[in-house]
């Protein structure tokens, strides 16, 4: 970290984050999926991510205390003060890319919001009360799609494993702990995600094994992390170039 | 062209629905999906606390022709309604 | 309307006498305000045309989700970014209950699809025109929703059930849509000098359009009277354009913004406003594919449907695997 920021503002940017940069990818697919059905689906998963996105942010806002809103926080910051994990940035690829990204997200989510529902702090407590609701939905629905890909026909089983070997590095990003984890797991507001990560593991392999997928050895071999900024993949700067467009260009304007 | 999923009929009560009702179809490769796919499409607002899906293949319906026979018989049983039945003011709700 | 220029038989209408028994009874129905059902005897005619109906209103439905899906990843704030993006999936939802009507007459909405891939069958006009600003996202929602929704709610009694009812249930969703346009203009008209040139080009551009959706005048059509005749069209087309501009002009003038068209005048003797007609031959080319963005879109939709094939099928594949060893347990 550059400066010394509070970690609880860290924390919940990492949440809000995470949240933000993934349901602006699975936005990307509103009008462009496989079936009409499944278009449906992910704009839902989208809308949700959004919602928390919203929730997470505004919280951040207050606790930094400075007056700054969810939007000013979702639409004013460069790359470098972003704090999401390097798995929700990556392009979509094709669908099997997305819906795997998706399902190894999702649980973490889904861990993780469960043990917050007893954060010590209420307002998280509460947060994580709606949005473990959405997320146990989204491992339904991400993990049925997974295994339905995996063994489906030969062209899926393939693209979907592929999307798991380009993937499964990403997603260990998620267990790195690093101080802001330590204290806010010590005051009991946010899990050590490390504590999740046997949960994860099982849950995940299992699910994968159904599939009858391979999981890859590869590690996440990356020094910096999205989690303190002091990594990010160039994807990230043109999510922003979008996402940000119009703050960007007109300035203090009321939408 | 490839195969194309099934159509399935939903049915959904909602949550003051003392029975289930038809809300219209979706396609889906299989059941558990359908019902998800329910979800997605047929609960958007908040509609269902249950959610039913039926292979629209799988429907036995009456033959348009047999709307005499089937259903007129009914008509006649007005007894079977409460306004047949006169009940003076005085009694109060019945 | 989402369904422009719908071919019905070409024929004139025949009256009850000259029908045949079951086409009579049909028609004594549909006059009677009796729902026509899937299994009731129907004229091939009125099926066809149904068909032809539904699914280009499906298809407008499905289209029409890319020039505002468009602004979804740009939209200025996480709540405009999530309004938006509820509505686009609104869009999608009413395709598929569109289909679904359409698929209670026999066609699969895979022939569909294949048909609005292929160019044999239409969308509306409106969606071959770019949403260039913020503004437009605006302007889509308070004008083409606006004359979408024209149309609609005489359609929830259309004869057909299931057309009836999809209509319904799209009606009750799209109460929010228009609304939400128009709210985006209010912010804009109300905002900086960038912003209110935003509005007014956006109204600019997409004024003319809007009333093309309404189709060319059908006072004398044979199709029109027809499908009248049938109840699957409601009110002939200038009926309902008249009743757009007299429901937008105020709207605009509230706003402050102009519409552009000089020879705009209220008619005190028809109790409705005079207006320009719109350019017919550029409707008819957009129509053809000459639209500025006619490729874009049926590009996007088979890129959509092309990359898309393998996840359908390996669901699908996964499914009977799955029934099968069910089955082998039993």
């Amino acid at each position: 970290m550059t400066q010394k920021s509070d970690p609880k503002f860290e924390a919940l940017l990492r949440l809000g984050d995470n949240a933000l940069i993934l349901g602006h990818r699975v936005s990307e697919w509103c009008g462009h999926a496989p079936v009409l059905e499944e278009d449906i689906a992910l704009a839902n998963t989208a809308l949700d991510l959004l919602g928390q996105t919203s929730l997470w942010l505004e919280y951040a806002g207050e606790v930094e205390g400075k007056g700054r809103s969810a939007d000013d926080i979702a639409f004013l910051r460069d790359a470098w003060d972003f704090r999401n994990v390097l798995l929700v940035e990556l392009p979509n690829g094709d669908f099997g890319q997305t819906i795997m990204r998706q399902y190894l997200f999702d649980v973490f989510n889904r861990l993780n919001l469960e043990a917050m529902k007893t954060s010590t702090d209420t307002r998280i407590a509460e947060i994580a009360e709606k949005a473990a609701k959405e997320a146990a939905y989204h491992v339904e629905r991400s993990e049925g799609t997974v295994i339905g890909l995996g063994d489906g026909t030969e062209e899926s089983h393939r693209r979907i494993q592929d999307a798991l070997n380009i993937l499964w590095p990403y997603a260990q990003e998620l267990f790195i702990t690093d101080e802001v984890d330590e204290e806010m797991a010590k005051a009991g507001v946010i899990p050590d995600p490390k504590s999740l990560q046997d949960a994860w593991n099982a849950e995940v392999r299992g699910a994968l094994a159904e599939a009858t997928l391979e999981v890859p050895e590869a590690h996440f071999g990356h020094r910096g992390s999205g989690k303190d900024g002091r990594m990010h993949t160039e994807h990230l700067g043109h999510i922003l170039t979008q996402m940000q467009w119009l703050q960007r260009a007109y300035p203090g304007q009321e939408w | 062209m490839s195969k194309e999923w099934p159509l399935w009929e939903i049915f959904i009560r909602g949550q003051h629905g003392l029975s289930h009702r038809h809300v219209g179809s979706l396609h889906a490769p299989d059941a558990e999906t359908a019902i998800k796919n329910a979800r997605d499409v047929y609960t958007r607002r908040n509609e269902g606390v249950s959610i039913w899906v039926v292979e629209a293949a799988h429907i036995t319906a009456t033959a348009p022709g047999d709307k005499g026979p089937i259903f007129e018989p009914s008509e006649s049983k007005i007894y079977r309604h409460p306004t047949f039945y006169d009940i003076p003011d005085e009694v109060g709700h019945m | 309307m989402y369904a422009q220029m719908v071919k019905s038989t070409g024929k004139g209408v025949k009256s009850l006498e000259e029908m045949e028994p079951e086409e009579r009874h049909f028609q004594e129905k549909v006059d009677a305000d009796i729902r026509i059902e899937p299994r009731d005897w129907m004229p091939e005619g009125y099926k066809k045309t149904l068909i032809r109906q539904i699914g280009q209103h499906a298809h407008s439905e499905i289209v029409g989700q890319l020039p505002e899906g468009n602004w979804i990843t740009r939209a200025p704030t996480l709540e405009r970014k999530m309004i938006l993006l509820a509505k686009v999936q609104d869009e999608a939802g009413h395709g598929l209950y569109l289909y679904c009507a359409a698929e209670t007459l026999g066609i699969s909405r895979d022939e569909m699809t294949e048909m609005l891939l292929s160019g044999k069958m239409k969308y509306s006009s409106i969606f071959n025109y770019p949403t260039l600003t913020w503004a437009d996202i605006g302007a889509v929602g308070w004008l083409v929703d606006g004359a979408a929704i024209m149309n609609q709610v005489p359609l929830q009694r259309t004869s057909y059930g299931p057309y009836s009812r999809a209509m319904i249930r799209i009606c009750k969703e799209e109460s929010f849509h228009q609304r939400q346009g128009y709210d985006i203009m209010m912010k804009m008209a109300k905002g900086s000098e960038a912003q209110k040139r935003m509005a007014q080009d956006a109204l600019n551009r997409f004024w003319y359009p809007s009333l093309m959706m309404f189709g060319p005048s059908d006072a004398n059509s044979v199709h029109s009277e027809q499908s009248m005749a049938w109840k699957i069209k409601i009110n002939t087309n200038d009926e309902l354009r008249q009743k757009f501009v007299d429901q937008t002009v105020p709207q605009a003038e509230y706003l402050g913004l102009t519409i552009p068209d000089e020879t705009l005048k209220w008619n005190e003797e028809k109790g409705g406003y005079d207006f320009a007609e719109p350019d017919w031959d550029e409707f008819f080319d957009v129509l053809k594919g000459a639209g500025p963005v006619n490729n874009d879109r049926l590009e996007a939709r088979r890129k959509a449907w092309d990359d898309g094939a393998w996840v359908r099928e390996g669901l699908l594949a996964h499914a009977e695997k799955k029934r099968a060893s069910k089955v082998a347990a039993e």
